[in-house]
């Protein structure tokens, strides 16, 4: 039997970025909040000799341990989807602040056009431009009234950026200006100019000076250490939530958290949630823990399939489109292209993982679809992460994959090569959904996600127009060869892509077509927030996390609202 | 977005077959190499970090015999061999690495989900052996011996690297037939795992002395480029591994 503890008034399932603002802003405001994390402790003095490629970036450290949890994954409806049986094309987060602390940090806002996609593209283009079976819709907020919790987000990372002149207005700048550059990024500068472009410099959590946020914490400048992307930072110079938000929480007084908490089940009882019931994974003892509130900040992953589970809201139905939950499942492409460069050596080895340079002139609708089958785009960029020798092994095209003629090209173009790559937008489609596996159970009995996902026309035709544009630029920048990346055919549960997953319990203006309302807040469970990218519409075309935490911040708001009034916010 | 490798198994699988034109010293076999360092040649014995003759860690801690272990060191030689640009899979201690590998974690998929029911499951949907990696190097390295024998009534070691290769290449194109796993599925973590021994910190027993590091001109794992991340021109830094920062 299951322990009942005393009620509080806020709970999160799960302590990442959003766990970690909604604990910060809401424990600072009085409340009791308890926060929910299923794996363990860790903070910057853990990262001191993480200096590992194989333990770190290949071997999973800090990620999520699939042999408890995992998805499964098919193409399609006919197929049989299977156990994604180790972690691949997303590296899903565990522990104290998630994926937070092995981000790159690359914080870019999405543009006025993502939030009002629909009315946007059908005014300009006509009804026929967003083809049947994608659900194009616009997300019930405007960029302009989530600016001020973009600022709020910007400001308890200190991102170090510059004005990008194709971007929606700023009510302030960059809370620091940006990170160094280098000869490769200036070399992508120059030659965008020179076609016409406009570079900016990635707005970056990895910081180009210290500094110290709205809770009175500090934030280090970065060392450039080239061990960024899939680890935690030891100089504490990368934004994460257990330096820029998690200790606000704590030093009010009002906040728990407790580590080893599998959170198996949101209790609902059909008009409100009364709590969730977890499990200690040490003692394997269960205990029941009541609140007025319950967020749901686990993931786009966990959050579906927590509602899923509890019945809470209507799943979708992919034979007759009807429902919701589980719908509008988004992920990214990636347009690119790679310069191999016989007279220069690169310090590629150097680097920070949101360390870069960007153009949007190929994003959402800054440039004419009139003639082109496809809507949207995506941001084309350069970027110096820090390439690490096992994963780095660029080789021109009719390169063997092994034997001497492998080993001296990966040797000699390693630092020979530069990459233009590109996020490209993902739209909702019919037939790309979450819901849970008939078969397939985790360590705690429960059911595993299922995904069903594929790339769509819209992707392929998005691809190749992109691929052709960073193709330009490498030119443009004076490669000796430039390979651009191959057309896209299915998508692959195996190699790494990104994890900017989205989708599943997306925001709206109308219940019929969507989970929760502008606050996050549910439609069919008053006291319920479900906060995270599983509320995108769709998933633009750069890194997702500023709009994250800028919803984080405005579902911590509306939860503020609603411990005082009660009932819907909308 | 790291930088994947770009060229895909399936490129490469388009072109008619590995043309081994480009392989060194032709007909030499490739068992001179493996021996030298299999026979404790005082000479060839690798040299650890400190330059000290006691390299504990070369023994087994997965493999029970030692010409099993010697078919792996062939193997993992073949995908990358010692050349004018420095050593090799061997020289760099990529057998042992792979040993240890496979005696812990990784080859147990201890992080792994392992629960049935196991299906074959389509090339996008990756993993679904029932077996572990150990357990798949176990059999691949069993194929390879049986497959040197019906084809060249040789043992692995003994073939030339011409002939090495033809066989490794028809388990890369999964032309031999395996049980609860493929030939391209153990010869892509073998040949994975031999580049992760090139390639790692040395203190997993690979890329012995850094070398694999100095080829490539990877510093290893330095504290901070802050001063010379803005350089106009190519930076050649010592590498730099784990060990010594622990001794700092
Ligand atoms: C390698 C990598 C690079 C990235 N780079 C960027 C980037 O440059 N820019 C960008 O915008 N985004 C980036 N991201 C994405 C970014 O990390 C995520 O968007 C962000 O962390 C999401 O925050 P979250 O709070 O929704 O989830 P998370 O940070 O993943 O936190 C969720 C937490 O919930 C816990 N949890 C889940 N289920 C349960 C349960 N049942 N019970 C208890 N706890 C549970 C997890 O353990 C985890 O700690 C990157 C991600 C990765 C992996
Ligand atoms: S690159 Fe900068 S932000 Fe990233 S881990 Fe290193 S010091 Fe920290």
């Amino acid at each position: 039997m299951a322990k009942t503890l005393p009620k509080v008034d806020v709970v999160t399932v799960g302590v990442g970025w959003t766990g970690g603002i909604l604990a910060a802003e809401l424990a600072k405001d009085g409340m009791k909040v308890v926060g929910l994390e299923r794996g363990k402790e860790r903070s910057t003095e853990d990262y001191l000799h993480g200096h590992d490629e194989l333990r770190y970036a290949l071997r999973y450290e800090l990620m999520q341990d699939t042999s408890k949890e995992t998805i499964t994954f098919r193409n399609n409806r006919k197929q049989r989807a299977l156990p994604m049986r180790q972690l691949g094309s997303f590296l899903l987060g565990e522990n104290l602040g998630g994926a937070g602390v092995h981000w790159n940090g690359q914080t870019y806002r999405f543009f006025p056009y993502d939030f009002e996609i629909k009315s946007m593209t059908e005014k300009k283009y006509g009804k026929g431009k967003i083809k049947d079976g994608y659900f194009v819709q616009d997300w019930g907020i405007t960029y302009d009234e989530l600016e001020p919790y973009y600022d709020q987000f910007e400001k308890a990372c200190g991102i170090s950026g510059e004005e990008n002149p194709m971007a929606g207005k700023r009510s302030n700048p960059y809370p620091t200006p940006p990170m160094k550059s280098t000869r490769s990024l200036d070399k992508f500068a120059e030659a965008t100019k020179e076609l016409g472009y406009k570079p900016y410099r990635i707005p970056s959590a990895n910081l180009s000076e210290p500094y110290k946020n709205q809770y009175g914490l500090q934030i280090n400048a970065c060392q450039y250490c080239a061990f960024c992307e899939r680890f935690g930072c030891e100089y504490g110079a990368k934004s994460d939530p257990v330096i820029s938000v998690i200790p606000a929480a704590q030093e009010s007084g009002n906040y728990e958290i407790r580590y080893h908490s599998n959170v198996t089940e949101v209790i609902y009882d059909g008009s409100k949630v009364t709590g969730v019931k977890y499990v200690d994974v040490q003692s394997g003892e269960e205990f029941i823990q009541p609140a007025e509130v319950v967020a749901l900040t686990s993931y786009v992953m966990n959050n579906v399939k927590f509602l899923l589970m509890s019945d809470i809201g209507q799943k979708y139905d992919p034979k007759s489109g009807q429902g919701v939950v589980g719908r509008s499942y988004c992920y990214q492409i990636l347009p690119g292209a790679t310069g191999f460069y016989e007279e220069e050596q690169f310090n590629t080895f150097m680097g920070a993982g949101a360390l870069g340079t960007s153009i949007n002139d190929y994003y959402g609708d800054n440039f004419d679809h009139s003639e082109l089958d496809f809507i949207h785009g995506g941001v084309i960029s350069i970027t110096q992460t820090g390439k690490r020798p096992i994963a780095n092994n660029p080789t021109p095209p009719d390169t063997p994959r092994w034997g001497k003629e492998f080993k001296s090209n990966s040797i000699k173009y390693y630092t020979r090569t530069l990459t233009i790559g590109s996020q490209g937008a993902s739209l909702p489609y019919k037939e790309n959904f979450l819901d849970l596996d008939p078969t397939y159970k985790d360590a705690y009995g429960l059911p595993l996600l299922r995904m069903t996902y594929n790339f769509t026309d819209q992707d392929k035709k998005l691809q190749k127009y992109i691929t052709q544009k960073t193709a330009e630029i490498s030119e443009k920048m004076g490669a000796s060869k430039t390979v651009p990346n191959p057309e896209l055919t299915d998508y692959s549960i195996v190699p790494y892509q990104t994890t900017h997953n989205t989708g599943g319990a997306i925001m709206g203006a109308d219940p019929n077509s969507s989970v929760v309302n502008s606050y996050l807040q549910h439609w069919n469970a008053e006291n319920l927030f479900v906060v995270g990218a599983s509320a995108f519409a769709h998933n633009g075309g750069v890194n997702p996390t500023d709009t994250v935490g800028a919803l984080a911040y405005r579902a911590a708001e509306g939860i503020k609202k609603y411990r005082k009034n009660g009932g819907s916010l909308v | 977005m790291s930088e994947q490798e770009k060229y895909s198994r399936r490129d490469f699988l388009k072109k008619s077959g590995y043309a081994a034109g480009g392989v060194v010293g032709g007909g030499l076999l490739a068992s001179f190499i493996t021996m030298q360092v299999m026979e404790d040649d005082p000479k060839t014995k690798n040299q650890s970090d400190g330059g000290s003759d006691d390299q504990f860690n070369d023994a087994f801690m997965f493999f029970t015999n030692r010409d099993d272990f010697r078919v792996l060191a062939s193997s993992c030689e073949r995908v990358f061999p010692e050349d004018e640009n420095g050593p090799g899979a061997i020289k760099l201690g990529v057998p042992f690495f792979i040993d240890h590998q496979l005696a812990g974690p990784w080859g147990n998929n201890t992080k792994e989900y392992m629960q049935g029911p196991f299906y074959k499951g389509e090339p996008t949907q990756g993993y679904q052996s029932r077996m572990n990696r150990g357990e798949i190097f176990r059999m691949g390295i069993k194929k390879l011996k049986e497959k040197s024998q019906s084809d060249y009534q040789k043992s692995f070691q003994e073939l030339s690297t011409e002939e090495q290769d033809k066989i490794l290449t028809a388990f890369e194109n999964d032309e031999v037939k395996m049980t609860g796993t493929t030939s391209a599925e153990f010869f892509e973590l073998m040949r994975a795992a031999t580049i992760e021994g090139v390639y790692a910190d040395p203190m997993y027993s690979g890329n012995r002395n850094m070398e694999g590091w100095k080829m490539k001109q990877f510093p290893g794992a330095q504290m901070s480029y802050i001063g010379k991340i803005e350089s106009d021109k190519f930076v050649d830094i010592e590498p730099q591994s784990l060990h010594s920062m622990l001794n700092k």
